[in-house]
């Protein structure tokens, strides 16, 4: 049909719906057009828009059969109270069905502190696991083979003492680095703007970053040295292409990073990984990754000349959205989780951690994760989503919107890029800003009930019970946690640990020093994670936030 | 709580009481001001201002930990606009200051301009002088440079610097004209951003222009989140006091400013008299009707209302 | 006294740097009128306690979403009482389940907001129950 024809049409869809809605107005409130055809993707070019799944620009996924060969990683994030408690989730995930790990840290271990630290009062073991030592980290993973599974661990400023620390434990399994399989988070400039985990400045942040990039081209091929992370970014109050411009223009200073330091864009494009948010609006989601994928790809090759496919691919771990989730009426959270879940499979994600329904209220419970699980499971094998690559490919709407969003999305990296990059636009608070106001848009639009969120501000339960069967973590691993430390402190060869760390702090002071194998000999010698740091911070300073309200 | 004795006996809780009454000019704060007044007049006080993001908190974290480093206490007053629409304000200053809050030798407060024009220089002069009693050696008042109200509060200071940044442009043309006349000193901070030598350039040349005589501002360059050059920052600090005393022009610039406070005061009572006596009562509101019927004229009815006040 | 304003310190206690919900209310609460003190992130009780007593603040409005309430809030009134801050009305808000609430209540915070909790209900309870 020409656009004529459709043109025509449409004039006459027009007047229909005139008279419709002179009997029955739309909803207030909506956000797009009533009806996408194809002159909302005028131009529309399958070859440059589109091409074929698994090559250049990936817009409809990286890989040529997606999950027609292999369904995408199902990987729960879990970490709670002690490394015992710990590791026992994890073999129970492993047990029903999950492909793979996804270490929560706590609070403490994700900002350098030991669990005896005054400052970790009360925070040991919370939002994820206490570990303070190697010694943490074998009783972690014990029973794990490392050569097999592939875990992702959620940690940032530190990420340098707990991959060393992951390194030794499979060198104790007798697995070598070269053999092992996983991601670092790593991504520290979506800490400063969003999720507040940060220790160090920014520069000799991103020094210990490149150190990792470098070692690991070196030492641990198969390893994604950093998950640039839209999820916090997401959560934090963005919108969907917010979430992605501010993730890549964070992207490109990693690259650049890495460029400076002397490293050839195809050594490391490949191991970069992404990380994003599944939230409710199923198609905008879709449109969100596909349009991230041709994002990457198109700067990948055209700015920094890669040429590998493998530099070019957008590659995504997703996590489904944690503040979409509500304290009233959890139940419902389970259909929330599953849209989400077919959000991110359709978009063509690589991995997938589901929320469970009480985590508004308290970490997961077994029976939670259990069905959070599940979910991924259903949506693989029985909804028939992961039966064609792409599914929504074609479809006016999501096409339109695909653009849209990429639009919007180059629209923030020139912005950013003008100020000076996505360091600068941090430091200036511009970022933060952004996200704020989206934040507090949001939240108004809630507020007026412009927005629904059932059960909270409509079809609301008066007579709500709250549930029961939370899970709780024992007011007492702060304790055990200290016990072990002194225990430790008594029994290692100390001398060893002071050597090592002398050594660290010697070379933190030269920039062209790689960390990473001074931060592996502290670690094998059981220096804890609280006393690198301190060395560290000692040389470094710490980070202080600028205020952005 | 007695809050003259709190803040002479260096109460924190006494201090913070003192300046909420002046701020919200309860009954009490003019009977505080008046014991607290033979107090006062020892500290120490400097006036910060610049351009929103110029980093002014930061530096003055800096500027109060080396202060406290020489075993001076510090008192630190950051103003921050209050919202046209609602009234309501965030201030955001300490966030920069929060290892610095728990030294029992600092103290600071913010302050939001709560849109009173006269009214907020005269309240942080007062806010100066509860620190001042407490027993501050040194007091810097924050604020944004970006109106006449700020300007005005740090004219308050014995010395004012003012802080700039490479690479804001216009931000910098738009506060020149206020700017020049009250710097005693000039910090370009983030100093390792580009744009460096053009700002210092500009402001060398705009202190040509205003021909300053007996003393020449200095132009000082740090990195504050670095702690870069807050010494030198300090070394002119002091330059511009040593000269401010051995000139005599201190006790010009306080004496001007007490003047100025005081026909402030004045003309602020006056204001209040008026109010008063002229504006609630029902003659007032009987004139306003015949004005707007052009019955009578307000050149005439001005005179007759000042010549009744001053009788 | 007509320039009197209800300042509030909204801060984050413990380790948890999501702010989302704080920067949310603090602005919230500027909208309403009120002047807000805003301290970032990772804040020692004795922090709290000792700006709140600088700033000398009428409500100190605490978030925290690590699970760390029950050690860091109650700290956080039990410092203000021991510093003579017996007017200040002190909320909390975060990821808190139920079963805490009485705990918390009992000792001191007046009013706990868990998720989804409209700031007008936060405005509306600081409005009626100032000192």
């Amino acid at each position: 049909m020409a656009n004529e024809k459709i043109l025509e049409g449409l004039k006459a869809y027009n007047a229909a719906v005139e008279k419709t809605l002179a009997k029955s107005p739309e909803r207030t409130n909506l956000e797009v057009n009533r009806l996408y055809t194809p002159l909302d993707i005028e131009g529309f070019d399958y070859e440059t828009n589109l091409g074929f799944p698994g090559s250049y620009p990936f817009t409809r996924g990286v890989q040529p059969t997606m999950y027609r060969g292999r369904f995408w990683t199902m990987r729960m994030y879990a970490g709670f109270a002690t490394a015992a408690e710990s590791n026992k989730r994890y073999r129970l995930l492993l047990e029903r069905g999950g492909s793979g790990l996804s270490c929560a840290f706590d609070l403490p271990t994700q900002i350098g502190y030991d669990s005896d630290d005054p400052i970790a009062e009360g925070e040991v073991g919370k939002v994820g696991v206490a570990i303070d030592s190697l010694e943490d980290m074998e009783v972690l993973f014990d029973q794990i083979p490392l050569g097999k599974v592939s875990t992702s661990m959620t940690i940032n400023a530190p990420a340098a003492i707990l991959l060393a620390m992951y390194i030794a434990v499979a060198e104790k399994q007798g697995v070598p680095a070269s053999q092992l399989n996983g991601t670092i988070q790593n991504d520290i400039l979506k800490e400063y703007s969003s999720r507040g985990t940060y220790i160090f400045p920014p520069a000799p942040s991103m020094r210990l970053i490149t150190n990792i990039f470098e070692y690991c081209s070196q030492n641990v091929p198969r390893w994604n040295s950093i998950s640039i992370s839209g999820y916090h970014i997401r959560e934090a109050g963005a919108t969907a292409a917010q979430e992605i411009a501010f993730t890549i223009a964070d992207g490109i200073a990693y690259v650049e990073a890495a460029l400076k330091a002397g490293m050839d864009i195809d050594d490391f494009a490949g191991s970069l990984s992404f990380f994003w948010n599944a939230h409710n609006n199923v198609l905008e989601e879709v449109a969100k990754f596909r349009a991230s994928r041709r994002v990457w790809s198109k700067l990948m090759k055209e700015r920094f000349g890669a040429k590998k496919p493998k530099s070019q691919m957008l590659r995504v771990h997703t996590q489904t959205a944690g503040s979409m989730l509500t304290a009233q009426q959890p139940d419902n959270n389970v259909v929330r989780v599953a849209l989400q879940t077919a959000a991110a499979v359709m978009g063509g994600t690589q991995s997938l951690h589901t929320n469970s329904k009480d985590e508004a209220l308290a970490l997961p419970s077994e029976a939670s994760v259990t069905v959070a699980l599940r979910t991924q499971q259903i949506v693989a094998e029985e909804s028939g989503l992961a039966d064609v690559v792409d599914p929504l490919g074609g479809s006016y709407y999501v096409e339109a919107l695909t653009d849209k969003i990429e639009a919007e999305c180059w629209d923030y990296i020139k912005k950013i890029d003008d100020l000076g990059g996505a360091p600068v636009a941090i430091e200036k608070g511009y970022i933060q800003r952004e996200i704020q106001e989206s934040a507090y848009k949001w939240q108004m639009q809630v507020e007026k009930g412009e927005r629904v969120i059932v059960g909270v501000n409509k079809y609301v339960d008066k007579k709500e019970v709250p549930p029961k069967d939370l899970l709780r973590v024992d007011a007492s691993v702060g304790e055990g946690q200290k016990k072990r430390l002194a225990a430790l402190r008594a029994k290692r060869d100390n001398a060893a640990v002071d050597a090592a760390l002398d050594a660290l702090e010697e070379g933190a002071k030269d920039e062209k020093v790689n960390l990473m194998p001074l931060i592996l000999t502290a670690v094998k010698a059981y220096a804890t994670e609280g006393e690198i740091c301190k060395r560290l911070r000692k040389v470094f300073g710490e980070y202080k936030a600028i205020s952005t309200l | 709580m007695d809050i003259v004795k709190g803040v002479l006996g260096r109460s924190r809780l006494a201090a913070a009481k003192g300046i909420t009454a002046v701020e919200n000019e309860y009954p009490e704060a003019t009977g505080i001001m008046q014991a607290l007044y033979p107090h006062t007049g020892r500290a120490y006080i400097l006036g910060i201002t610049g351009p929103p993001g110029a980093g002014k908190s930061t530096l003055t974290d800096k500027l109060a930990k080396e202060y406290r480093k020489r075993g001076k206490s510090v008192g630190i007053i950051a103003v921050d606009p209050t919202s046209p629409y609602s009234g309501g304000a965030i201030l955001g200053d300490r966030i920069r200051m929060m290892d610095i809050a728990m030294d029992e030798g600092v103290f600071i407060r913010s302050m939001a301009t709560r849109g009173s024009l006269g009214g907020l220089s005269q309240k942080t002069a007062d806010a100066v002088k509860v620190l001042d009693a407490f027993g501050c050696d040194i007091i810097i008042i924050e604020t944004v440079g970006v109106g006449q109200s700020e300007v005005d509060i740090v004219k308050t200071a014995d010395t004012t610097m003012v802080v700039l940044v490479p690479g804001l442009g216009d931000d910098i043309q738009a506060i020149k004209a206020g700017i020049l006349e009250i710097g005693d000193l000039f910090t370009i901070n983030k100093a390792d951003r580009e744009g460096v030598e053009k700002l210092h350039i500009e402001i060398e040349m705009m202190l040509e222009l205003s021909g300053s005589k007996g003393w020449r501002p200095p132009i000082n360059r740090t990195v504050a989140s670095e702690s870069e050059g807050v010494l030198e920052v300090i070394d002119s600090i002091e330059a511009h006091a040593k000269y401010l005393k051995e000139s005599n022009e201190l006790k010009a610039r306080r004496a001007e400013s007490i003047k100025t406070e005081l026909l402030a005061m004045i003309a602020e009572r006056i204001r209040r008299h008026i109010n008063k006596t002229v504006t609630e009562t029902r003659d007032f509101e009987k004139t306003i009707v015949r004005l707007q019927q052009r019955e009578i004229d307000p050149y005439s009815i001005a005179d007759d209302i000042l010549d009744k006040i001053l009788k | 006294m007509a320039e009197k304003r209800i300042r509030v310190l909204v801060a984050k206690p413990g380790l948890d740097g999501h702010d989302r919900g704080a920067k949310v209310v603090a602005r919230a609460l500027r909208d309403a009128g009120f002047e807000v003190i805003y301290t970032g992130i990772r804040l020692t009780p004795e922090q709290i306690v000792e700006t709140a007593l600088q700033e000398d603040v009428n409500v100190v409005a605490l978030s925290l979403l690590s699970g760390a309430h029950n050690t860091l809030f109650p700290e956080v009134t039990k410092l203000l009482k021991a510093k003579g801050l017996n007017d200040v009305l002190v909320v909390g808000g975060g990821v808190i389940p139920d079963a805490d609430i009485p705990g918390l209540k009992e000792a001191g915070i007046a009013d706990i907001y868990t998720p989804g909790t409209p700031t007008s209900k936060i405005i509306e309870f600081i409005k009626g129950n100032v000192k």
